[in-house]
């Protein structure tokens, strides 16, 4: 036959599609992973910087200044976090990731002159140790939960949600429990462990109130109470979390990464963090609390641009945990050939949950754990995180800014209707934004 | 000493017991007008006695270390919440999450607790003369949970290692939470928990429950006990 069509692979039923019905069709199972979602989203590259022209002057390259300085916690803590840059660690619990990584990340953080953050699992001495700025997350499980750490805590977090799993909990399966994850968390060797989805001890904003009431009681009023909240409602989540008394609420869009949760989760709950900023923001200025309660913003964040165009919409500050990850090692193609043993390759690994990385970052076996060099994976994320804020600062001047926080949602347009209509800035070469009507 | 609310402020009173002189403070206070209050006595460290005299409101002795704390009325919700040491006494009813994730420490109190006493405690021994409500013992990952009276719904739901011993009905069990057999150390532990609240009561009379160890391990064959 001369004319033969192609075969077509359905657009619905893609290779990776079949691949997967394959797998639940064997196993029985459905699909645990770590990291965010993988799906093209609505993101910051959908938005470009207009730059200075004849209506505003740009700001000299390296010369003239444009600080990046913040300061977190000012409405009531009586010692806010006072930050060199926007650029915080997000919260990646010591369990997941190893004493080294947790330690690596310290190191880090402290030498761009931020901070970090614990996770579900308390606070290690390797990473209070390392970590001038060091914020202590209260979560579901109270996993490791102590006073005394409390009080050690630079900051406190509350936290509600995660981007990667809006309403869900965790678990850190069995393979990872070696004898001192197991003693902190107070469960036996390996086991599987679950993190609940709600606090054991309030359900509602009302509670939240006094539980922070309570929080601030026991480090007397000295620290900033952070609340996490994944991109759900983002609108009456910020409004709910100023109303239950935060300092600073940190807010995390789908793209943020999680330790371990299911795919299904991962890809078809929350939403994208550009869609999550403006009602933030929206809810601060209807509360005049903008600037007052500080936002921070994270899922996704990976370069200078990123920073820039979250301040420019609203953000006081960004956290990185995925890229904080990948600086200090995370799928590396250094060790291709291991991964491709896994079953993945680098870029795409993510089952971080069987702690077999060989980074030697999500995992607890001594022989991976040792690939980490804390020092020099530290002196990486410090490198990496001053390259972001240099990256930040060269478009604010370029948009004749001196400083990263008096970049606006004016100076920014988009290339597509859906990231226009999100961020609320016009579509670029019209002065169309999808959605406002205009007065 | 005795601090009355009415007249101070919850930071004064809090901050009073918080900073203990070891040397020249006295070591006994009473609390008086606590009107409900919530967070009075949280994060108390130094082995100290306070008698409230009244109800109190949510999270009272919350995260307590060493601190021995007498409640002379009813308490709100998550009372001795993440305790670590210490010893808290409420002489009237609990509300709900009485003890949750505690670590350490000793929680009596003499009336009933609401839903979800002991839920992921962490080592407390926590003993309820009346009867406790449903979901109590939620994910309870170790301690000991004693109940005089009845237990509600779910008790021991996705339970961990705690012991609960309820002498009373149980309304239905949590998953993966079973019966289990009460053994000599088991006994003698109940024996001397009953022994703390002056309890005369045989360790013979009461139920022993546990894990059943069956959700330890995620396996697709128990999915719908998940």
């Amino acid at each position: 036959m001369k004319n033969k069509t192609l075969p077509r692979q359905s657009w619905t039923f893609d290779e990776y599609t079949n691949s997967e019905i394959r797998r639940a069709a064997e196993t029985g199972i459905y699909d645990i992973r770590g990291g965010g979602s993988k799906r093209r989203l609505p993101h910051f590259d959908d938005l470009l910087f207009l730059g200075a022209s004849m209506s505003r002057y740009p700001l000299e390259g390296y010369r003239e200044k444009c600080t990046t300085n913040v300061t977190l916690g000012t409405k009531y803590a009586k010692k806010p976090l006072e930050l060199d840059i926007p650029i915080t660690i997000a919260g990646m619990s010591f369990g997941a990731l190893s004493g080294p990584a947790k330690e690596a990340l310290g190191r880090g953080a402290s030498a761009a002159g931020t901070s970090t953050t614990t996770g579900d699992g308390g606070m290690t001495p390797e990473e209070r140790g390392q970590s001038k700025n060091l914020i202590y997350q209260l979560l579901p499980s109270r996993y490791g939960m102590n006073p005394n750490d409390l009080r050690k805590a630079d900051a406190i977090e509350v936290v509600i949600g995660q981007g990667a799993k809006p309403g869900g909990g965790g678990m850190l399966l069995g393979q990872k429990i070696d004898d001192r994850v197991a003693e902190m968390r107070t469960l036996p060797k390996g086991i599987d462990q679950r993190s609940a989805c709600r606090h054991p001890d309030w359900t509602g904003p009302d509670d939240l109130k006094i539980k922070i009431l309570e929080l601030r009681e026991i480090t007397k009023w000295k620290v900033p109470i952070f609340i996490k909240i994944a991109g759900a409602r983002p609108y009456y989540d910020t409004a709910l979390a100023v109303k239950a008394g935060a300092d600073v609420v940190v807010l995390d869009g789908m793209q943020g990464g999680t330790a371990a949760t299911q795919e299904v989760f991962i890809e078809n709950v929350g939403q994208p963090t550009l869609a999550c900023i403006r009602p933030a923001v929206d809810a601060l200025q209807d509360l005049n609390s903008h600037r007052e309660v500080q936002l921070i913003i994270s899922g996704g964040i990976r370069n200078g641009a990123d920073v820039a165009k979250a301040l420019a919409l609203g953000a006081d500050a960004v956290s990185i945990g995925s890229a904080a990850m990948i600086a200090i090692g995370d799928n590396d193609p250094k060790w291709e050939k291991e991964y491709e043993k896994l079953g993945s390759k680098a870029g795409a690994y993510d089952d971080w949950h069987e702690g077999n990385d060989p980074a030697g970052i999500s995992t607890q076996k001594p022989e991976l754990m040792k690939r980490l060099d804390p020092k020099k994976a530290g002196k990486k994320l410090s490198n990496y995180l001053k390259v972001m804020s240099l990256e930040a600062q060269t478009i604010a001047r370029a948009c004749g800014k001196n400083s990263l926080h008096n970049l606006e949602p004016e100076d920014l347009c988009a290339l597509t209707v859906e990231a226009a209509a999100m961020a609320r800035v016009p579509l670029a070469g019209t002065s169309w934004v999808p959605g406002i009507k205009k007065k | 000493m005795n601090l009355d609310l009415k007249k101070l402020k919850l930071r004064s009173v809090n901050e009073k017991l918080q900073s203990i002189d070891r040397k020249t403070n006295s070591r006994k206070f009473t609390i008086s007008n606590p009107e409900g209050n919530h967070a009075i006595c949280a994060g108390l460290t130094e082995n100290i006695e306070i008698t409230i005299k009244g109800h109190v409101g949510y999270y009272c002795a919350g995260m307590n270390q060493n601190a021995n704390i007498i409640v002379d009325g009813n308490v709100g919700t998550g009372v001795a919440e993440n305790m670590m040491s210490g010893k808290v006494h409420v002489k009237g009813n609990a509300s709900q999450s009485a003890g949750a994730t505690a670590h350490g420490g000793t929680l009596i109190v003499d009336g009933d607790t609401s839903s979800r006493c002991g839920i992921s405690m962490k080592g407390i021994d926590i003993i309820v003369k009346g009867s406790v409500g449903h979901m109590s013992a939620f994910m309870a990952q170790s301690g000991n949970l004693v109940v005089f009276g009845n237990a509600g719904e779910a008790l021991g739901d996705s339970l961990y290692e705690t012991n609960i011993y309820v002498k009373g009905k149980v309304k239905s069990l949590g998953a993966d939470c079973e019966e289990k057999k009460m053994d000599k150390k088991h006994k003698s532990k109940l024996k001397e928990l009953l022994k703390k609240v002056g309890s005369n009561i045989k360790p013979d009379q009461f139920k022993r429950y546990g894990s059943a160890r069956k959700l330890y391990n995620f396996n697709i064959d128990n999915v719908s006990n998940y």
